[in-house]
């Protein structure tokens, strides 16, 4: 779908993208992660040709990007804002014509959407009469009025109370299903692991990780095992740092170059195991880790 | 190009149909009216319920003698100086004006006293009285009768011709000329300040409320920005045509109005027939003949030209300034560089152009694209040569392509730019900036 092959950017001195690689297959929800500041926003705005790279490549479907292609992409930036006076439907109308739909066709799509979301009775009031999560619903119809194959959402749910929340969620997995990409850029990691098949991670201009969810998390296994014990027939080595609590010690063990059938054949000489479980990384430790040896190094 | 024109569209449209709009088009061309009106109308009424102000006069001549007007009557009760300035003091009197003995070669030591500040319209009334009455004294001392002067006061008026290449001869008025290249230069002055601050407010708007990055993943920045400044310029074309065809039929109802009252005030003035009146009665022929004479084409012609060329150079920069800022309270910095070309052109206007309109001042204000929207209007009134102006509206688009341009590379970085304060340089960074 979306290819972008040693992508550059700067700004004066200021290194915004560097050599940067990207590959979005067709109909996954790509996870985009990165703290401030890493190159995100670039990177978006450059895909929807907002601004343009230094150097490097972008395809859409084989075809390097070109302005035709606007209207192939829905983009909800983070930052994010609608005409105050503009009545709900004229609103809607304008960007999706400027998306280059026709009239008529504009027409029978907002009324679609509007029916839908059930929003129908606000089509004649204007944006600064709406609550804050109906004009973000708004912004979220105008974004994907015109069928978008490829969609780039900006942290698309701030703003959005969690019934709200919850149906523009479900809305995205059903684009999704009728073959929509969708470039979700986000912090909330609980909705990444929640919703994306594929993340990229961007630190300091760099892409410091890239691959599934379950490639991502099992490559990133610290080798730690979780581990309870009950009654013990030996002392436990203080150097383990376990917990008590009752006779039972909670503690953590890394592999240390075992295998973990062994390390819990030598666990079991202290006692009976209640709990041997890997420590599985969530995304926000990934997240947090990555960009901490990035800093470092 | 069609998404221009959506943008002209909406831009157009959410203005038009405010309810504020409506209101400043239908009431603005009343409001001057009814402003000269009030005015009248204070005036009659002061002038009615003015009590008359008596001003006593001790003349140690005993040469003078001042005729009492509406407002001011005079008093010779041949008092003493000090009794003459406690009646002041005491309120009886307005004033005290006393003509101590002096040559008549060398009048001096005039002196009025009121017990407040005399206005300029009191003093130049009593000097030109005195000086009137000391003129005619003299007159009468060297054996001039004061007869033979009232009779060789004369009226004059000169009639302007201008000639052109072709010999053809056309009445000129320099008061009709300077009439419309005032009005005409103040137009599109006001014109230019109301609109461009318009699109200044609408781009710092889309840019403040985010909806920009919106709108540039859809459309190209230059776009939005022509977009823009089309769309308001529509919307002040539009109220211009409504303000003409209102100022229009007002003036047709009027002068219906009054032509109905007609037949009645002819019959008396038939009945009087009276010189001053025939006399008027020529020099209204005479304007008339000199409003035939202007070619009403081409000053219409160029106002339009003007009024858009100045709209648009303008325009361009005033979005460039939205564009670079997040507060309209942050533009102001940015400001001065339009803002002082303007009252040049504005003050050119008044000060050299419809005063002297072929002087070089006049000729540099008129081409030089900053300045000549206002200055030039000023100037084709009079009638100017065909290649100054043509050389004139030549820079003038040149210049606006220019601004488009600069303002285009500062607009295109500017929006997507929040939080931090721009400078010159930062602006200068911008411009010099490929994509």
């Amino acid at each position: 779908m979306l290819n972008i092959e040693k992508l550059n950017k700067s700004y004066g001195t200021n290194k915004a993208l560097t050599d940067l690689d990207l590959e979005v297959k067709k109909g996954v929800i790509f996870g985009l992660l990165g703290p401030n500041g890493a190159g995100k926003t670039t990177l978006i705005r450059i895909i929807n040709q907002i601004i343009d790279g230094d150097s490097g490549q972008i395809y859409l479907n084989g075809e390097t990007l070109a302005p035709k292609h606007i209207s192939q992409i829905g983009y909800l930036p983070e930052e994010r804002g609608l005409y105050k006076k503009m009545k709900v439907w004229d609103q809607m109308l304008y960007f999706a014509r400027l998306k280059g739909l026709s009239q008529i066709d504009a027409k029978s799509k907002i009324k679609f959407w509007l029916e839908k979301l059930e929003m129908s009775t606000w089509r004649d009031k204007k944006i600064e009469d709406l609550s804050k999560g109906m004009a973000q619903k708004v912004q979220f119809i105008s974004t994907i009025i015109h069928n978008p194959p490829l969609l780039i959402l900006d942290e698309p749910f701030s703003g959005f109370d969690p019934m709200n929340a919850e149906i523009i969620k479900n809305e995205i997995l059903e684009l999704k299903g009728n073959g929509t990409t969708v470039i979700l850029s986000t912090h909330r990691m609980e909705s990444v692991e929640l919703l994306c098949d594929q993340v990229a991670m961007i630190n300091r201009s760099r892409k410091i990780l890239d691959g599934t969810i379950k490639e991502v998390k099992s490559s990133y296994r610290p080798e730690v095992f979780s581990i309870t014990i009950d009654q013990n027939k030996q002392p436990i080595p203080a150097e383990w740092a376990a917990k008590q609590e009752d006779s039972s010690y909670h503690f953590t063990l890394p592999l240390s170059g075992k295998t973990p059938n062994q390390l819990l054949h030598e666990l079991m000489e202290y006692g009976e195991i209640a709990q041997f479980r890997e420590v599985i990384p969530s995304m926000e430790e990934i997240f947090i880790q990555q960009v901490k040896s990035t800093e470092n190094g | 190009m069609d998404k221009i024109w959506l943008v002209i569209q909406r831009e157009y449209l959410a203005r038009v149909m405010k309810k504020s709009f409506l209101l400043v088009t239908l009431l603005t061309p009343l409001i001057f009216p009814a402003i000269m009106g009030i005015f009248v109308w204070i005036a009659v009424e002061e002038k009615d319920n003015q009590s008359l102000r008596i001003i006593e006069v001790i003349d140690d001549n005993d040469l003078f003698f001042l005729e009492s007007s509406e407002q001011y009557a005079f008093s010779f009760s041949n008092l003493q100086e000090e009794e003459a300035k406690e009646l002041v003091q005491n309120g009886e009197r307005f004033g005290f004006l006393h003509i101590p003995n002096f040559d008549l070669k060398d009048p001096k030591g005039i002196t009025y006293y009121g017990e407040e500040n005399p206005s300029m319209n009191l003093i130049s009334y009593l000097e030109n009285n005195l000086k009137k009455k000391i003129e005619e004294q003299r007159l009468f001392e060297s054996g001039i009768d004061p007869k033979i002067i009232n009779e060789v006061r004369t009226k004059i008026s000169i009639k302007s011709i201008t000639l052109d290449d072709q010999g053809t001869e056309t009445v000129s008025d320099a008061t009709v000329n300077y009439a419309i290249g005032f009005l005409a230069g103040i137009l599109i002055y006001m014109f230019i300040f109301i609109y461009g601050n318009q699109i200044m407010q609408g781009v710092i708007e889309e840019k403040s409320s985010r909806i920009v990055e919106i709108l540039v993943s859809s459309l190209k920045p230059f776009q939005l920005m022509m977009g823009k400044i089309l769309g308001i310029a529509a919307v002040g074309l539009t109220q211009l045509v409504i303000w003409i065809v209102l100022i229009g039929t007002l003036t047709t109802v009027v002068t219906g109005f009054l032509g109905m009252q007609m037949p009645q005030q002819q019959a008396m003035q038939m009945a009087n027939a009276d010189l001053g009146q025939s006399m008027s009665n020529s020099d209204i022929g005479e304007i008339l003949q000199v409003l035939s004479g202007i070619n009403v084409t081409e000053i219409v012609l160029c106002f339009v030209f003007y009024f858009l060329g100045g709209y648009l150079l303008y325009g361009a920069l005033f979005a460039g300034i939205g564009s670079a800022v997040d507060a309209p309270s942050d533009a102001q910095q940015f400001m001065l560089p339009v803002t002082i070309p303007l009252i040049v052109a504005y003050m050119g206007l008044f000060v050299f152009v419809l005063n002297d309109p072929n002087s070089t001042t006049s000729f540099w204000l008129s081409i030089v694209p900053l300045t000549s929207p206002i200055a030039m209007m000023g100037r084709v009134s009079y009638g100017v040569p065909g290649l100054e102006l043509a050389l004139s509206m030549g820079l003038l688009i040149l210049g606006f392509l220019g601004t488009t341009w600069l303002a285009g590379k500062i607009y295109r970085i500017g929006i997507l730019m929040h939080g931090t304060k721009p400078t010159y340089k930062t602006l200068w960074k911008w411009i010099k900036t490929n994509n």
